[in-house]
């Protein structure tokens, strides 16, 4: 067995084309997750059993089940019903690539939420009671105290979450979905030098964690810039 | 096949057993890495903690590079290189024929590493999360470092670690579906097995789904039962 550099350099443009579709998959599911994590997260959070127990069910099934069953349920499961076969929606769940979408979008969904939940529940009693005093109404609270207050706690188990969901992306390609570890199983079919191309791979979602973990510093350091010396 | 077209979601047309089956190669292939990852971690969180700066340069390299690759990449790269790998060591012993990875050892493989990497940070924490005294007094005793290490500093250390060890279980009872990507008969494989001959592949791979989250279940039940078993001071106060 020879090591050749000369693979990778050759096919580094075509790894790099998965590494646009792996960025999709985790940019675009993280918002979308985001934006249902925390309605969802403020339920959970209710001290009313009622509000409590759908986002509950939700979130134990996403978080007790693998990823990959997820992925499956939704793209090969969803052939199952005539009611998805036969309409319209028919053409999102035909697409891997909406698959998968979906799948990471609820699945991060359900783990953000129990972040946010964690964060909003450790946010000092005396702010909410100081907005309390203020007159604030329950919803001016949440926009102006704690959803504020929450995110700033949130984000360093946020960065953990998005780099989980950078390493869960790679399950879009068992869907026949072209992301980074997509693109490099098709090299290798074609050239047969796994380790020199999985290798690529690897260093290529280092890559991306490290500047997943460097922008998240900066903008920790923004929200949380009140702690910090002038 | 003229038989009616079942829509009770959960008639498993007799495929049950094979998901069992499946579930039991699961807990094996969770049980063997869990037992493989433990052992790294220890090693892992030792080599971090040592003075021999070499050491934790290698053990920072590994946690690093493992955290920041996919696990499924690591199955791959081991069931698909592990063989070239092998392969290629052999012949240099003068054996050419063809070597092949079975799928249980590359997951098995892949999955400590992964888990030791995660289990390294869990055991490095509880073991700095102990106080000095714990070395200085066991030093006082003149007792040697190894033997303060095995019987002071392991026994401590093992509950402050389980509770975090407990989750990466979890993570990795997840993960072990991933190696059914190379061939392994677990749990998703049979599912994907079942769904050929019924064409019924939501069913079956909620089956799947309800299998795992019973299996993280009792897992969880089994860590809550470890961490007051290990905590006999709180045991009383904990109901």
């Amino acid at each position: 067995m020879n090591w050749s550099w000369d693979v990778i350099w050759e096919y580094f443009p075509r790894l790099f084309d998965g590494v646009w579709l792996t960025l999709e998959l985790v940019l675009y599911s993280a918002l979308t997750g985001l934006a249902i994590a925390v309605p969802l997260a403020l339920m959970r959070a209710s001290k009313n059993r009622l509000v409590s127990a759908l986002p509950w069910a939700y979130i134990y099934f996403f978080r007790g089940t693998p990823l990959l069953v997820q992925i499956f349920l939704i793209y090969y499961g969803s052939a199952q019903f005539d009611l998805i076969r036969n309409t319209s929606l028919w053409e999102i769940f035909s697409e891997p690539f909406w698959c998968a979408l979906i799948a990471l979008t609820l699945n991060t969904a359900a783990y953000s939420a129990e972040l946010v939940r964690g964060a909003i529940q450790s946010i000092p009693k005396g702010e909410i009671e100081a907005a309390e005093a203020f007159g604030m109404s329950k919803l001016v609270q949440i926009r102006r105290i704690v959803l504020p207050r929450a995110f700033g706690i949130v984000l360093p188990a946020y960065g953990n979450e998005l780099i989980l969901m950078l390493k869960g992306s790679a399950l879009a390609s068992t869907i026949t979905l072209l992301d980074l570890t997509g693109m490099a199983r098709t090299i290798i079919a074609r050239t047969y030098t796994p380790l020199e191309i999985f290798f690529a791979a690897g260093m290529l979602y280092l890559a991306i964690a490290a500047l997943f973990i460097l922008a998240f510093r900066f903008i920790e350091r923004w929200l949380n810039r009140y702690q910090y010396p002038r | 096949m003229a038989q009616p077209i079942s829509y009770s979601m959960f008639d498993l047309h007799g495929f049950g057993h094979l998901l069992w089956e499946g579930a039991w190669i699961t807990i094996q292939l969770a049980l063997a890495s869990l037992f493989f990852g433990l052992i790294i971690g220890l090693a892992g969180a030792s080599a971090k903690l040592s003075s021999i700066a070499p050491l934790r340069w290698l053990a920072t390299g590994y946690t690093t590079l493992i955290r920041g690759i996919p696990e499924l990449l690591l199955v791959l790269t081991i069931y698909f290189g592990g063989s070239m790998l092998l392969m290629a060591i052999a012949e240099r012993f003068g054996y050419t024929d063809y070597i092949e990875v079975s799928a249980f050892a590359a997951g098995v493989t892949a999955l400590s590493i992964a888990f030791g990497a995660y289990a390294t940070e869990v055991f490095r924490a509880a073991i700095q999360a102990l106080p000095k005294g714990q070395w200085e007094s066991a030093y006082a005793l003149g007792l040697p470092r190894l033997t303060t290490f095995y019987r002071i500093i392991l026994p401590q250390v093992w509950r402050l670690a389980l509770p975090g060890l407990g989750n990466l279980f979890q993570v990795l009872l997840k993960d072990t579906a991933l190696v059914s990507v190379v061939g392994l008969n677990d749990i998703m494989r049979q599912a994907y097995v079942a769904t050929g001959s019924t064409k019924e592949p939501f069913t079956f791979y909620m089956a799947a789904a309800l299998i795992y989250l019973g299996l993280t279940a009792i897992s969880t039940l089994i860590t809550t039962y470890l961490e007051r078993a290990s905590n006999p001071a709180e045991k009383r106060v904990a109901a």
